[in-house]
């Protein structure tokens, strides 16, 4: 046998470097070599060496079929005879990776609960967490009582053999291992570091819903010293979780542990104090005094030898710098070092809190930093640089043109989609909010489309351009750049230049001449949809001297918005059939239906830039409006404005479920009441809502339409109609009682008895109110629709708010009131805000179109006040608006 | 479960200087494929080709995951853990399995030596990391618990010395796959 052979040949070697031990090993042979194994005499060696080979197969990722596991796993099971401690060892790996079926799990019990009963440590140690992994409950069962002795072995090996395997048994096995609580609290006192470490963590998951007793753990370990750094990084884990779980409770006060987390700081493991830290900055609430001590050891970090620490420092100061970046700002000669830092991630962390803490005259050096850093970082890592930019910006307006060369400079530069879109977004952003930067960012843009190889950035530019463009001091020289891409570019492209020409022409008579002459040019196109836009426009402009309609009516086909949801208008669109009469686009549905279950979607992302707003709606309108032109005592009301979401009438799991929509008509009411019957046994016939209107005075009731049967889990519905004063937004409160006849069901057959008894049901008031009269609407520009909307029509008054939880919570209550559709993502207050101007849009009743800005800002003591401004079609609808703010 | 309050490892990669494998653990269902898995090793891989981490460990932000990594020779070790991990108990994972490995292998750590003594290697992977949980990251402790040797009954690792544990792991040094 030639021992070390191979390293003794290395220096002459010439194929050194390809060698491999495993060269050519192939599956099939292995597995005739596994046949070894089964040798009367065991070669430990050559067992070994199979063995390993056949883990080198699972390791690469070769697979075993059913009869090939089995047959391996058999085979292995033979070499329990041998002796050899690594052979053993190898063994028990190999168990663990062919995770045998129960019945052959059999085959290995009785020699694994030998080895665990064995003199030799490592065994009992490596036996124990090969079985915990392979048994199944009556198993556990039997073996629990070594289990528990060997938590507290007194080999710290086998003590944390059985804690870990604790832990992963509890995920499958609770009851069992909710019993070790003892032996595992004995384990917590060991003198073993990493044994305190695994019965710190067992314990905490065992107890981890029993509030009182994790408060008793925290409270007695943070007194002594645990040790491990290990178990005091889940110290302070559990001690965060107490601080949290009494805040809530507790309002005032000290609060507790904090001494702790502080001491935590100057713990000599560098894991301990970055944990400690993190935890600091954590606490919900946190002052900038009880920060500083976290911010200091970090800072101390910043300059380590160690990549890792400085990450880890950098990454924790950033999210500070989020909330509290005047605490960070002492960092800044470290984090500043930082940005030439080997590691790209560190260096985009420093910049980006650089950002987020600079002032306003390190502004220029910075950029200048950011620069020579920009071209060899990842795409991934420049998009946050640029939102870091755009939100500098934001904050420092004067710094605009620096700032806006940055963009434009990087916007000259290779990049992918993703970030392109990030920084012409930026820049539509800072064109949109300074208004100084507006000449300069549309030039910028209008270069950027002149070699631009992303239709879709292309074409929202130009649709930008065409909105914003215009309105500069020298619309001329614009033109250029638009026709340029008529020249050079697809269809999609082109198409889209046609508009944004038509509007430089519907806005600037003395470019009109020349705009005609381009778009004339344009009937020649070789696409379809160009050639269109083209005739339309150069008609609706009176390019041929047939000047019919005015000037407003042309803006106002160009620059306002669709006012009906592009959901709503493609399923409109889907069902028009074909006949005589033309598509009426009056006809499509306004209201913004949302999907009734996906509300809560993630309001993180604030929709910047030039996407436009996304609703993506199922329409439910459609089937209610089907629904009640079905039936003949609601036909005569004329066009159903608007229906809500449902409102629930009852608590769920009781035995009537209801839910109620309320159907808005010009002149009447009609409440749609879902009845859901939860009881198997139980038929309900002839079921009505008895509605008492007596605090609603300027309704009553017309008609009802009662439910004849209600089966058991199958919903159906219930109708009561009020008239109310014509195109008044009448407001007023219901009470509700359920009533019908109970009949019992045999559930063996599903037959019901003949007789029933009369019953009713309470069920809870349902208010009418203004915002059921508001359709949420949107608007795709505010600012156009805001403008053409005209000041002559305002009301603008201020009201205060009171105290509020915040402004966040005022915000989304004022929009709740009015039933308004929040523009342009403005219904987000960012986390730490102060003040924050929300853009809303919407339709009254009577068809009238309704645009409100509405200006928040918020004091110390959470005193909110607003400044409501409301422009409207009928300046009479304007007041209502205030009306109902002012009685919210 | 409240697993989220105990330090979690999701993998330990130890790969060659062409991004192929030379033993892997992973701890967790985030990579449910072996195609996801090789996926993941190639672009940590790549990202982390061009940097330098032989002498400190290096770090970065991949997909929500944390990867600390350092290498040695021809060969590139990775340890992934979730992106709200403390980075310094990562860290200390890598630390001890890099020097356990280095004991082991008595310093002569390269692909070759690794994939000649690949039962160790297993072995220190097995011993270092349960199911995502951190059994031991003391490099002596680990290398010894791998190391010991002899018949049953001959005396457990408490009464064995380091010494004596690290001269037995170089007998099983000696012994090669080729012969």
């Amino acid at each position: 046998m030639a021992m070390a052979e191979p390293l003794v040949k290395k220096d002459d070697d010439r194929d050194y470097e390809d060698y491999s031990p495993f060269l050519g090993v192939e599956k099939g042979a292995v597995l005739q070599e596994a046949r070894v194994f089964n040798d009367p005499q065991l070669d430990g060696r050559r067992c070994l060496q199979v063995i390993t080979k056949l883990l080198y197969l699972l390791n690469q990722g070769e697979t075993f079929t059913k009869v090939e596991a089995t047959e391996v796993f058999f085979a292995v099971t033979k070499l329990f005879q041998s002796k050899d401690t690594v052979l053993r060892r190898m063994v028990y790996l190999m168990i663990k990776e062919l995770s045998p079926s129960s019945d052959e799990v059999i085959m290995v019990t009785s020699s694994l609960m030998k080895d665990m009963n064995s003199k030799n440590d490592m065994y009992r140690a490596n036996a124990i967490r090969v079985l915990c992994r392979i048994i199944d409950d009556t198993l556990l069962a039997q073996m629990e009582r070594y289990l528990t002795q060997a938590i507290v072995d007194k080999n710290p090996v086998v003590a944390s053999a059985a804690l870990v395997s604790g832990i992963h048994l509890l995920q499958t096995n609770p009851g069992i291992v909710k019993r070790w609580t003892k032996e595992v609290q004995e384990a917590v006192q060991s003198r073993a570091a990493l044994v305190q470490f695994h019965a710190l963590a067992l314990n905490h998951q065992i107890q981890q819903n029993d509030r009182l007793a994790v408060n008793k753990l925290v409270t007695s370990l943070t007194k002594g010293s645990l040790r491990s750094p290990l178990a005091q990084c889940l110290l302070i884990r559990y001690t965060s979780q107490v601080i949290r779980e009494s805040s809530m409770h507790m309002q005032t006060g000290e609060r507790p542990f904090f001494d702790f987390l502080e001491a935590c700081l100057r713990h000599k493991a560098e894991m301990v104090i970055l944990e400690a830290a993190r935890a600091i900055i954590e606490l919900s609430g946190v002052t900038s005094r009880e920060l500083t001590p976290a911010v200091t050891v970090l800072q101390l970090f910043l300059s380590s030898s160690k990549p890792v620490l400085r990450f880890a420092a950098v990454r924790t100061l950033n999210k500070v710098a989020m909330t509290h970046p005047l605490v960070v700002t002492n960092c800044n000669i470290d984090m500043e070092s930082l940005i030439s830092d080997q590691n790209r991630s560190i260096a985009t962390l420093a910049i980006t809190t650089l950002l987020k803490t600079g002032n306003e005259s390190s502004v220029d050096r910075l950029m200048k930093q950011i620069t020579n850093f920009m071209s060899d970082i990842a795409d991934e890592f420049k998009i946050v640089v640029v939102e870091a930019i755009r939100s500098l910006c934001l904050k420092f307006p004067l710094k605009y043109r620096s700032l806006m060369n940055f963009l434009s400079n990087i916007l000259r530069e290779e990049g992918g989609f993703e970030y392109k879109k990030a920084i012409v977004d930026s820049i539509v952003i800072l064109i949109r909010d300074i208004p100084e930067a507006k000449e300069n960012g549309l030039f910028h843009l209008c270069e950027f489309i002149e070699d631009c190889e992303f239709t879709y950035l292309s074409t929202q530019i130009l649709h930008f351009l065409g909105n914003e463009g215009p309105k500069t001091s020298d619309p001329s020289k614009y033109i250029r750049c638009i026709y340029n891409r008529l020249i050079l570019e697809n269809a999609t492209v082109r198409a889209s230049a046609v508009s944004t020409l038509a509007k430089f022409g519907a806005w600037i008579d003395s470019l009109k001449p020349r705009i005609f002459v381009l778009l004339r040019r344009c009937l020649y196109d070789s696409d379809d949809e160009v050639r269109d836009r083209a005739t339309l426009y150069l008609n609706m402009l009176g390019g041929d001297a047939l000047a019919g309609e005015n000037d407003q009516d042309v803006r106002e086909f160009l620059f306002g918005s669709l006012d009906v949801p592009l959901v709503n208008l493609e399923t409109s669109l889907q069902n028009y059939e074909a006949s005589e009469e033309p598509f009426d686009i009056s006809t499509v549905p306004k209201e913004v239906k949302s999907q009734p279950h996906a509300e809560k979607k993630a309001p993180g992302k604030k929709p910047t830039g030039l996407g436009a707003p996304a609703t993506s709606p199922t329409t439910a309108v459609d089937v209610y409006e089907k629904l009640l032109l079905s039936i003949p005592e609601f036909a005569g009301f004329g066009k159903l404005f608007k229906s809500s979401a449902p409102v629930e009438l009852t608590e769920s799991e009781t035995e009537y479920a209801v839910n109620v929509v309320k159907h808005i008509y010009d002149g009447h009411v009609v409440f749609q009441y879902n009845c859901t019957n939860t009881i198997p046994e139980q038929l309900l016939e002839s079921v009505t809502v008895f509605v008492d209107a007596s605090e609603a005075e300027e309704f009553s009731e017309v008609a009802s339409k009662p439910l004849r049967t209600l089966h058991y889990d199958s919903p159906g519905q219930s109708f009561v109609a009020f008239e109310k004063p014509e195109g008044v937004p009448a407001v007023g409160k219901f009470s509700n009682l359920l009533k019908f006849i109970v009949k019992e069901v045999d559930p063996a057959t599903g037959e019901a008895d003949e007789e029933g008894v009369e019953d009713e049901y309470q069920l809870e008031d349902l208010e009418v109110v203004a915002a059921d009269y508001m359709l949420k609407v949107g608007v795709s520009n505010f600012k156009n629709a805001w403008d053409n909307m005209g000041v002559d029509r305002e009301r603008v008054d201020e009201y205060g708010l009171g105290v509020r939880e915040s402004l966040a919570e005022a915000v989304s209550a004022v929009i709740n009131i009015l039933g308004m559709q929040a523009c342009e993502g403005t219904d987000v207050v960012p986390s730490n805000a102060r003040s924050h101007t929300c853009l809303l849009s919407g339709v009254f009743i009577g068809d009238v179109k309704v645009l409100a800005r509405i200006s928040f800002g918020i004091d110390g003591p959470k005193q909110v006040a607003m400044k409501l401004a409301v422009r409207s079609e009928d300046q009479s609808i304007s007041d209502t608006i205030h009306e109902i703010v002012a009685n919210g | 479960m409240d697993t989220e309050s105990c330090p979690s490892i999701k993998n330990i990669l130890l790969l060659d200087s062409e991004g192929k494998r030379v033993a892997v653990k992973y701890y967790t269902d985030d990579w449910p494929t072996l195609a996801a898995k090789l996926a993941f090793e190639k672009s940590v891989f790549t990202k982390t080709l061009k940097t330098n981490a032989r002498t400190e460990a290096e770090i970065t932000l991949f997909d929500g995951n944390i990867v600390v990594y350092k290498f040695v020779q021809d060969l590139h070790i990775f340890v992934t853990a979730g992106d709200d991990e403390n980075e310094l108990i990562i860290t200390t994972v890598l630390q001890g399995f890099f020097d356990a490995v280095g004991l082991l292998l008595r310093n002569e750590v390269d692909k070759r030596t690794a994939l000649e003594n690949l039962d160790l290697i297993f072995l220190c992977l097995d011993e270092i990391v349960d199911g995502g949980m951190v059994l031991e990251t003391d490099a002596s402790v680990i290398a010894g618990k791998v190391a010991t040797r002899g018949l049953e009954g001959a005396g457990s690792l408490s009464e064995q010395t380091i010494s004596q544990a690290l001269a037995t792991a170089r007998e099983h040094l000696a012994r090669s796959l080729l012969n």
